[in-house]
């Protein structure tokens, strides 16, 4: 025989498909020997899709369509664990809340946070945010006087904007107080479909 | 002062990616198709295991392939303590067709020593160099050497 016989062997007897079933295997089991540091997995919404990413702590970080996922993740691998893997089961909880926010049947969520993303200055303002209930909002000024530090409205912004948990910690219900709405990390449009979709705005 | 560049490792998501195709590619002509799911996931689990241990994104396709070629070996190793799989190869007597070209291959590969079918893999279906084997392999390039040509003429003995 010719050696180079083997080489085909492998494909004609599918490793291709193999390989992606025993690679889909990966994550249950990674899951039952505790290995599993980062589940993520994406979701479709009325927003366009969202990336959820899930500790053992809780919800870690939500991203939007309009950011890029390679980033996130490799953003995800430096700061918390290169343990990395998409779970349907793992992420089970986010999804199924977010699904029932998106559909008008909750108003707020009972899924753990993980704030490990979150520092300084912005660990007093999300918290304040999160008090915000669903259909109210409140502006750059009135969280710069609730965390002490009446003068702080850009740093409050900018805390704001570095929320990696947005949707879940409500800083979109955050306004101008002039009513305007100012920016967001998912993008303008969907601040205000999120604010439309609590009745906030018409 | 030496600067040193440090790629990050990925996250394991992309690993598994990139390396699922050739670890199983290696795995199936190494083990045989019954075993290697099994081989397949243990070779991850234990590159999971690892991983947060890593501080070095580099050459983490030499790093998989390494682990994989070592589980293939030890399995062997386990199995010869059990009892011999029945059918890795299709069963020829029972067939009503004739045993196909890659049966026969498979049956042939199949009967190798596991260091020697682990070397013939990576010399005939990947193409890597003796240094390259003897590094995955964990043995010097002579070894790596010896264990290609002896698997290499089995087989042509065989078929």
């Amino acid at each position: 025989m010719n050696p180079k016989d083997l080489k085909h062997l492998a494909d004609r007897a599918g490793a291709e498909q193999a390989s992606r079933a025993a690679a889909a295997a990966i994550p249950d089991l990674a899951v039952a020997n505790e290995l599993l540091d980062v589940a993520i997995a994406d979701l479709g919404s009325p927003i366009g899709r969202l990336l959820v990413a899930v500790t053992r702590r809780g919800l870690v970080r939500v991203g939007f369509e309009n950011e890029d996922r390679d980033e996130l993740l490799a953003d995800l691998a430096e700061r918390i664990s290169p343990r990395i893997l998409e779970s349907r089961s793992a992420t089970d909880d986010v999804r199924r809340e977010l699904d029932e926010y998106f559909e008008r049947e909750r108003t707020d969520f009972d899924v753990p946070v993980d704030r490990r993303l979150i520092h300084g200055i912005a660990r007093d303002v999300l918290v304040q945010t999160s008090r915000i209930t669903f259909g109210r909002t409140s502006t750059y000024g009135e969280i710069a006087k609730k965390i002490g530090q009446p003068t702080a409205v850009r740093a409050v912004g900018r805390a704001l904007g570095s929320n990696p948990i947005p949707i879940v910690i409500p800083c979109h219900r955050v306004i101008g107080a002039s009513g305007k709405l100012t920016g967001y990390a998912g993008g303008l449009d969907r601040k205000i479909a999120l604010l439309e979709l609590e009745g906030s705005i018409l | 002062m030496v600067v040193v560049s440090r790629t990050p490792v990925p996250p394991f998501l992309e690993f598994l990616e990139a390396n699922r195709a050739p670890v199983y590619r290696l795995l199936l002509v190494a083990v045989g198709p019954l075993e290697a799911d099994d081989c397949f996931q243990e070779t991850f689990i234990a590159a999971l295991r690892a991983y947060p241990r890593l501080d070095n994104g580099e050459r983490l396709d030499r790093w998989i392939l390494r682990i994989a070629s070592r589980k293939a070996i030890d399995h062997h190793r386990g199995r010869g303590r059990r009892p011999a799989p029945v059918a890795e190869v299709p069963d020829r007597a029972t067939p009503a067709t004739d045993p196909t070209p890659d049966d026969e291959l498979w049956g042939a590969v199949g009967s190798l020593p596991p260091r020697q079918r682990v070397a013939v893999v990576h010399r005939h279906v990947f193409d890597l160099s003796y240094a390259d084997i003897a590094e995955l392999m964990g043995t010097s390039q002579e070894t790596a050497r010896a264990n290609v040509s002896q698997g290499v003429k089995k087989l042509r003995e065989m078929m």
